[in-house]
């Protein structure tokens, strides 16, 4: 168990460095990455001052170094339109996007399960067909797009649903103010669920067809046929042999749905004019404020890869096959 | 008796060729029973079209702008006697002749980004199945590393230095799906390396690169050709998205994701038809994409079928 632990966080590490790696590349190989830290009007001194400042004028490996160093402090230099550090931000921005990507990823995976699980029971029936087909639909349409048909018609057409908005419940959280969190709580979901639904339309779909197939093989195996030969209802069979089994690939997934999801939020959170991260690094590719993408790029990297390290030691615990 | 003779030990390679034909039948009859493959098929081929012809099928230049009939409805008059069939934006442009002229953007990108990225992956992935050793460790670490990037941001992070452009957006995306050309193609060359007929090959005295690009490689072409479409599908997503974002190609060229972001501006005084026609010419490619994937992926092993 502990090597297996202790090899799985090395591999993070290992991970992490390789994403520190890239993020410096992608910094370098516009030239010198000076003058994505300077704004257009900086005069020549200002340059030198902040390639000076930012140790761009040493040797490659030393810049890696620094670059290393100072994002294991959380530095990443000064936002060019806010004038703050970058890093402090993106932290800012960082509850309200873990708000909606919890949000949609239980609305995906709360739906998921039991449609996967009536299509395989229904297998070739119009319930099956009716549900493979959303689910089709659903990993061919761009989520960015159903947000934008649905602020069309729930919040333009019909006005039910706010069409853009957040209303905090994880920073009150956070800041300790749990009345106040608590009082937000059903606003704050009222404005997550068009966010929300944009968001984990895709992987609703993917996980129904992943959950379908699964059931189907699990079914078919001996000992469902064991099962229901002792005479137990179909309903035992299928919630306490069958299912139990079926959804393992699914906690499998949900680590890298995860990250899936914090990437789609980036272009969702645009569409609704979410407060998050997203919006952020929109903001920022528009203003060529590197420090502040940057920071998201790595923030975002590094909750994905920790998160998939929590998802791979809690399958070794709850899977006995997985010999630790 | 294993024949060796060196015809009789070619002739322990699969059969290809000759059975092409009769192949050919079988998947056009499978396609038509399938019905909707047949669908698919026939809207890409429209897509295919529209992006090559574009230009001289479009009514209207799609960057011709004219303030005084902008934001005109679907149907509404144009200039000079023209019809806006899909309605103008916001700069008085023509919605039709824009969308027609983005399938060509889409479609480049799309075919383009997964040549790149399987060329490299299945390169990657033969040698990594063929010596195995520190080779194949190195390989696969670095598409470990890769995907345990969430690969938006990655694609963002380049294109915001690089800056945007057709050639930049082909390599980022190109480069995003490498890894699972590699994995797939390094499995089947890590079995496909013990058959009888690549142990012929090797025995006859073809050169390693023979053995490896003319023995292995066309036996692991189909379910390549499985992975590729669903691949055109997710990165014409992708194209879409990071269009949306500002990130695809200059602003002058039209694609469907950056006529969305543009619809963003109008959305709230209710011009529909700017958000919901580029919307539904992404959404049929990259369904027609993923229909064929699927009946590929059936077709090419029935066996698959039964448990779907």
């Amino acid at each position: 168990m502990w090597t297996f632990i202790a090899r799985r966080l090395l591999q993070s590490v290992v991970v992490i460095l390789g994403v520190t790696l890239i993020s410096f590349i992608a910094l370098q190989i516009g030239g010198d990455p000076t003058y994505l830290f300077v704004s257009e009007r900086a005069t020549e001194e200002e340059i030198a001052m902040v390639r000076a400042a930012l140790g761009f004028d040493n040797p490659l490996h030393i810049q890696y170094l620094t670059y290393l160093g100072n994002i294991a402090q959380g530095e990443f230099g000064n936002s060019l339109s806010y004038r703050q550090p970058a890093m402090e931000i993106v932290l800012g921005a960082l509850p309200a996007t873990i708000e909606l990507t919890i949000f949609a990823m239980t609305f995906a995976i709360t739906l998921a399960v039991p449609l996967g699980v009536f299509a395989a029971l229904y297998r070739g029936t119009p319930v099956d067909g009716g549900i493979m087909t959303m689910a089709m639909f659903g990993q061919s349409v761009p989520g960015f797009w159903l947000g934008i048909m649905m602020i069309l018609f729930f919040g333009l057409a019909l006005r039910i649903l706010p069409i853009s908005g957040h209303v905090p419940f994880l920073l009150p959280l956070l800041q300790g103010e749990f009345s106040k969190a608590f009082q937000n709580l059903p606003n704050s979901l009222y404005y997550l669920i068009m966010p929300g639904i944009a968001a984990g339309f895709y992987s609703l779909s993917r996980n129904a067809r992943l959950v379908r197939s699964s059931m189907l093989e699990v079914l078919s195996q001996d000992y469902v046929r064991t099962a229901r030969s002792k005479g137990l209802t179909e309903r035992a069979v299928v919630i306490h042999h069958a299912l139990r089994n079926a959804w393992l690939p699914v906690i499998t997934m949900i680590g890298l749905e995860f990250g899936f999801l914090l990437g789609g939020v980036v272009v969702i959170e645009t569409v609704f004019s979410y407060p998050g991260i997203g919006r952020l690094v929109f903001n920022a590719i528009n203003q060529r404020d590197i420090p502040v993408v940057q920071a998201a790029v790595v923030v975002l990297s590094v909750i994905f890869i920790s998160l998939n390290l929590i998802v791979d030691l809690v399958y070794a615990r709850i899977d006995p096959r997985v010999k630790l | 008796m294993t024949d060796f003779s060196s015809d009789g030990l070619r002739r322990l390679a699969p059969e290809r060729g000759s059975e092409l034909g009769r192949e050919l039948g079988r998947a056009i009859r499978s396609m038509v029973a399938a019905k909707w493959p047949l669908l698919a098929l026939v809207i890409l081929f429209g897509v295919t079209v529209v992006a090559i012809f574009g230009p001289s099928i479009a009514p209207l230049d799609p960057n011709r702008q004219n303030i005084m009939l902008r934001l005109a409805e679907p149907l509404a008059d144009g200039a000079r006697g023209s019809t806006f069939w899909l309605g103008s934006d916001a700069l008085g442009r023509d919605v039709l002749s824009r969308l027609l002229y983005g399938a060509r953007i889409s479609l480049l990108v799309g075919v383009c980004a997964i040549t790149v990225g399987g060329v490299i992956g299945v390169t990657a992935g033969l040698v990594s199945g063929y010596f195995g050793g520190w080779i194949d460790d190195v390989i696969m670490r670095l598409g470990d590393i890769q995907l345990a990037f969430p690969f938006i941001l990655l694609a963002i992070m380049f294109l915001v230095v690089l800056g945007p452009g057709v050639v930049n957006l082909i390599l980022v995306l190109g480069i995003g799906q490498w890894v699972t050309y590699a994995r797939i193609v390094r499995g089947q060359t890590l079995s496909l390396r013990e058959k009888e007929f690549v142990e012929a090959a090797r025995a006859l005295g073809d050169s390693t690169a023979a053995i490896i690009f003319r023995t292995i490689l066309p036996n692991i072409v189909a379910p390549l050709t499985v992975i590729a479409s669903f691949n055109v599908a997710s990165v014409i997503l992708a194209e879409a998205a990071l269009s949306f974002l500002g990130l695809g190609v200059p602003p002058s060229v039209p694609t469907w994701g950056s006529m969305l972001a543009e619809s963003r501006e109008q959305l709230i005084a209710n011009k529909w038809w700017l958000a919901i026609f580029p919307g539904l010419a992404i959404v049929l490619t990259v369904l027609s994409f993923n229909i064929i994937g699927d009946w590929l992926r059936d077709f090419l092993d029935p066996r698959l079928k039964e448990r779907r």
